[in-house]
């Protein structure tokens, strides 16, 4: 049965980083969008509905724990995969990731191997739980 | 003519009410409501300066002297202004020490001296008996011109015999009088508050009588006083008498008598009688700081106005000093003249009773007891006879010191006008200012300076004012006075070592003055104190200091028994019974104790306080030197070793030392505690700062990490990957370890900078060639990325002191960020060099958008990005250390870097500000001119 890949959307600040996880997605055969703030992230996921979602923590304007918080007040989205990304490397900001409903968290600079690992096991999480 | 009886029956009555206030006011203090617990009484008290003198005296010194008379009241005004020190101290003295009259004060300052006391109660005898026989002298006259007018009252007649003279028979009915007045308290060491309110009516009364008679002349006789001045502006003759140059001995006699007016007032036996004896409340002086001047205003109001009038009507025949009662009697008045008489007759016996009463409390108690304990004469039983012993002195004493009066009055009185007599008084009193103001300041005045100054003082007092006195009335040879003793003329008494041309009241005041205060202090500064003497002289120097000991400084052994036995033998049951504070029928030791009760107290020992409290009864009563005596002939041992006296006076001083560190201490501790709390605060700053910057360097140094990661891993596991594609990810990896390096860099050049390690190479450079070598380093790159570049530098070198890599590196950051923040579809920077003054000013404006005012001062902290910054153009990021940087940089080299909008660009302008550099040498001089 040829399934539809997944669709992941990449939101991050930084062109090179965003460009690493765009390419390490491709390779492991998801469909890939970029967003580089938390606005268009927004406005993309409103419109295209990706099935997990790669977010940074300190983007410009709205952050990512706001783009976190609005997605699980919003029945569409509640049960949106989401992977937050951080540079800062304290524990606090992991926890109020996870208090704010995120499924995982990796910190910068992070194991290619072990991302697309996460990634790969919360889409089959996902599928497992679908109806 | 008056009816001889009225006039007398009018005085006896005055009397009458007068003794009828003092019973009345004597029965409220027994009942325990002082009727004296009014400031006003005290003023009005204190207003008993005010005599016959006053009354009488200071129309006829105004008719001869004009103003002149006013010295002698402003005085006593000058003198109040000093009271919240002065007199309250005073004051406060006397109510711890139980003093009861000046001698009492003086001899208690210095190591309670019973020679000292003796001789201050001495010399106010002596000084006070011109100044009584003056009031008995006014009210004699002032009666015979009443009964007599319009005859003039012939006194010549009536000295014939003493028998037949008026002022011997005033002289002794007062002495009743005063007898019944002032000694009728059996307890003879209580205040006369009786008295005190009696004379407060006195002052009422003269005062009254005073304004009356003035407003009468004023305002009756003439029509006001606008007519009164034009008839005397019509009589040349009487214009002088307003002028000031009828004062003898000119300015220096001016100061003089105002000199001599202070010090009396605080002097004379009767002013401190009312002034701090019978205070009986230390805030009542307060009031009286004011309320007496006024008074003294008051009564001096209608002076003048009385002199002119008395003058013009007639005033060849009549006596000066009875104006106040002839121009009245004159005008055909009928009551005032009485009512005037009677006002003179309170201000007269207003001063003889506090006066005796001062002068025989005095005698009593620093001449009559001293000498009576000392020669053993004194048989007491223990039945309270010593008040009555007291009493019997103080009264004959009473009547002594009025017969001393009269025989003065009857020898010499006729030589001398009112205010003469009085201020060979005041000369006198005022000998005692030297030893007890001086020993209120300092505590190193001794008694044997005291008593050298006081006998030297006195004794040059009587040489050049009283002994003349009996010179000018024929009992000595007048060529005493006009060539000098033995016809030596620098030993005149009125012009003593040649001193000619002043009057002979402050030619007095100044020798005795001279000599006393010399003394004094002279003898002082080699003389020993006793130890009694070191410790009154502390206790009366320090007396307003709030935290002094009101020491008990008995340190001899006695049981309460023989204490017990004394005072009662002394002071009778019922004061030892106060001493003890025990209720009634518990004495210990008495002969009234029964045998059982006998034992319970009298063979223990005596606290010292009990000690003291015993002295200080006795005191109050006998004196401090007396008291003294006795108490040394019960307590066995050296009652008063130097050396424990010493050590309490050290201890308190010590204590106080102590206390005065530990408030130091205490305070420099708050201080402390207060700089270390805002360290503390400082440090928790910097910790979270510190921290915060931990944090921002981490994260800034993971995002190029990440990424090198990233694709590092990526090449590593695909091998199949594109060329292209592997190139690219290499740059990125080359590019991202590049932005790591120079993070690196920046971030510790920024912990250089912060700790002060940066390391400049300062020299004298171009900033416009440096600034030209910035811009073609970032040309190409400017280039590149599409910005126009636009540069306008001076011609002629813009020398400034620097570091040239460091200043490279901050124009280069700013054109970088100039670049980055523009944002203009054509972005255009501009780099501009210019002259300011003294320096050198480089700006760099680019197009963009510019920084609003509230992130103008943000840009330059460490970290910081602006929102708008270059993401949605993909441009590589700042580490946002950079501005942080160059402030620091041009900070360091003495120069500034702001942030302003542009004028020619309207984008953001940095500027950067450095002083030009000195010329050093002779040659580079010449650049000044291609500036210009």
């Amino acid at each position: 049965m040829a399934q539809v890949p997944a669709h992941v959307l990449v939101v991050d600040d930084e062109p090179n980083i965003l460009l690493s996880l765009e390419f390490l997605m491709q390779q492991a055969g998801f469909d890939v969008t970029t967003a580089e703030d938390g606005e268009s992230a927004l406005a993309h996921i409103d419109a295209n509905r990706p099935d997990l979602l790669l977010l940074d923590i300190s983007l410009p304007g709205i952050s990512g724990f706001d783009v976190l918080g609005q997605l699980r007040a919003t029945p569409a989205t509640r049960h949106l995969k989401i992977i937050m990304l951080t540079a800062h490397g304290r524990e606090i900001e992991r926890e109020k990731g996870m208090a704010l409903g995120a499924d995982d968290y990796i910190t910068k600079p992070f194991s290619t191997r072990a991302l697309v690992e996460m990634v790969k096991a919360l889409l089959t999480e996902a599928n497992h739980d679908a109806p | 003519m008056r009816s001889d009886l009225v006039v007398l029956a009018a005085a006896f009555g005055y009397l009458a009410l007068l003794f009828v206030v003092a019973a009345w006011g004597d029965r409220r203090a027994e009942a325990g409501r002082s009727a004296i617990g009014s400031p006003t009484v005290y003023a009005l008290s204190i207003a008993v300066y005010c005599t016959a003198w006053t009354f009488y005296g200071s129309v006829g010194r105004a008719s001869s002297q004009g103003p002149h008379f006013l010295l002698i009241y402003l005085g006593p005004t000058l003198a109040m202004l000093s009271a919240p020190f002065v007199i309250r101290k005073m004051v406060r003295i006397a109510a711890r020490q139980r003093i009861t009259s000046i001698a009492d004060f003086i001899s208690a300052r210095y190591g309670k001296s019973a020679g000292l006391g003796a001789m201050v109660a001495f010399m106010a005898l002596i000084s006070s008996t011109p100044y009584i026989a003056l009031q008995l002298k006014a009210i004699t006259v002032s009666h015979a011109v009443l009964v007599n007018y319009p005859r003039p009252a012939d006194m010549a007649l009536e000295q014939a015999h003493f028998w037949i003279d008026k002022s011997f028979w005033v002289a002794m009915v007062l002495a009743v009088f005063i007898i019944l007045f002032g000694t009728r308290h059996l307890d003879a060491s209580e205040r006369h508050e009786g008295m005190v309110a009696a004379i407060a009516l006195e002052s009422l009364v003269k005062l009254v009588a005073f304004l009356a008679v003035g407003i009468f002349v004023v305002f009756v006789m003439f029509n006001g006083p606008g007519d009164l001045l034009g008839q005397v502006a019509r009589t040349p003759e009487l214009s002088r008498v307003l002028s000031l140059e009828q004062v003898p001995g000119g300015a220096t006699g001016w100061v003089g008598v105002l000199i001599l007016a202070v010090l009396a007032f605080l002097t004379l036996p009767r002013q401190f009688q009312v002034l701090v004896v019978e205070n009986v409340d230390e805030t009542h002086i307060d009031r009286a700081s004011w309320l007496f001047p006024l008074y003294l205003l008051l009564i001096n109001l209608f002076v003048i106005p009385i002199a002119l009038a008395g003058l013009l009507l007639g005033g060849a025949s009549a006596d000066p000093d009875s104006f106040v009662l002839t121009l009245p009697l004159s005008a055909g008045a009928q009551a005032l003249p009485l009512f005037v008489f009677i006002g003179g007759l309170s201000a007269a016996t207003g001063m003889m009773i506090v006066e005796t009463i001062a002068l025989s409390t005095m005698v009593s108690n620093q001449l009559v007891m001293p000498l009576l304990l000392r020669l053993d004469l004194l048989h007491l039983s223990g039945k309270g006879e010593l008040a009555a012993w007291l009493l019997g002195i103080r009264r004959i004493a009473i009547v002594l010191i009025l017969l001393l009066g009269y025989g003065y009055h009857a020898l010499i009185g006729d030589a001398y006008s009112l205010v003469t007599i009085g201020l060979v008084s005041f000369v006198g009193a005022a000998q005692f200012a030297p030893a007890m103001l001086i020993g209120l300041y300092w505590r190193g005045a001794t008694r044997t300076g005291a008593l050298l100054g006081l006998g030297a003082g006195f004794g040059i007092w009587a040489y050049t004012l009283l002994i003349p006195g009996f010179a000018q009335s024929g009992w000595l040879d007048i060529s005493l006075i006009e060539q000098g003793p033995w016809g030596i003329g620098w030993l005149n008494p009125y012009a003593l070592f040649g001193l000619e041309g002043w009057d002979i009241y402050t030619h007095a005041l100044l020798w005795s003055l001279m000599a006393n205060v010399g003394l004094l202090v002279g003898v002082s500064l080699f003389a020993r104190q006793s130890a009694l003497e070191q410790t009154q002289a502390a206790l009366f120097t320090e007396a307003l200091h709030p935290n002094l000991p009101s020491a008990s400084l008995w340190h001899g052994q006695t049981t309460q028994g023989e204490l017990g036995e004394l005072l009662n033998r002394y002071l009778g049951v019922a004061a030892t019974r106060r001493v003890f504070a025990l209720p009634s029928g518990k004495l210990p030791g008495s002969a009234f104790t029964q045998p059982s009760e006998r034992t319970f107290a009298a063979d223990r020992p005596a606290s010292h306080q009990l000690i003291t409290r015993a002295e200080q009864a006795l005191a109050g009563s006998l004196g401090n030197a007396s008291a003294r005596v006795l108490i040394n002939s019960v307590v066995r041992g050296e009652a008063l070793d130097l050396e424990s006296i010493l050590s309490i006076l050290d201890t308190t001083s010590q204590a106080l030392e102590y206390n005065r560190r530990l408030e130091q201490k205490s305070a420099e501790l708050e201080r402390a505690s207060e700089a270390l709390r805002r360290a503390n605060e400082r440090l928790r700053e910097l910790d979270r700062l510190k921290d915060e910057f931990i944090a921002m360097v981490s994260h800034e140094l993971r995002t190029p990490l990440t990424s090198i990661r990233a694709f590092a891993e990526i090449l590593h596991a695909e091998d199949s990957l594109e060329a292209d594609k592997r190139r690219h990810f290499l740059n990125v990896i080359v590019h991202e370890s590049q932005r790591l390096s120079r993070l690196i860099e920046e971030i510790l050049d920024l912990a250089k900078l912060e700790s002060g390690r940066l390391t400049l190479n300062p020299e004298r450079l171009d900033l416009a060639a440096l600034a030209r070598r910035s811009v073609d380093a970032v040309a190409r790159l400017q280039h590149d990325r599409g910005v126009s570049l636009d540069v306008e530098l001076p011609d002629a070198p813009a020398m400034i002191v620097g570091d040239a890599d460091r200043l490279e590196q901050v124009i280069i950051n700013l054109l970088d960020n100039a670049g980055k923040f523009s944002d203009h579809t054509t972005p255009h920077v501009l780099l501009r060099l210019g002259r300011h003054k003294d320096h050198f000013r480089l700006s760099v404006e680019d197009n963009g958008p510019g920084i609003s005012a509230a992130e103008r001062e943000r840009v330059f902290e460490k970290f910081h990005q602006l929102q708008q910054q270059e993401h949605t153009q993909g441009r590589p990021r700042g580490s946002g250390l950079g501005l942080a940087i160059s402030r620091g940089i041009i900070a360091h080299l003495g120069g500034r870097l702001w942030v302003e909008n542009g004028k020619q660009l309207a984008g953001a302008c940095l500027t950067l500000e450095l002083p030009e550099a000195p010329p050093t040498m002779p040659r580079q001089a010449g650049h000044h001119d291609l500036n210009a």
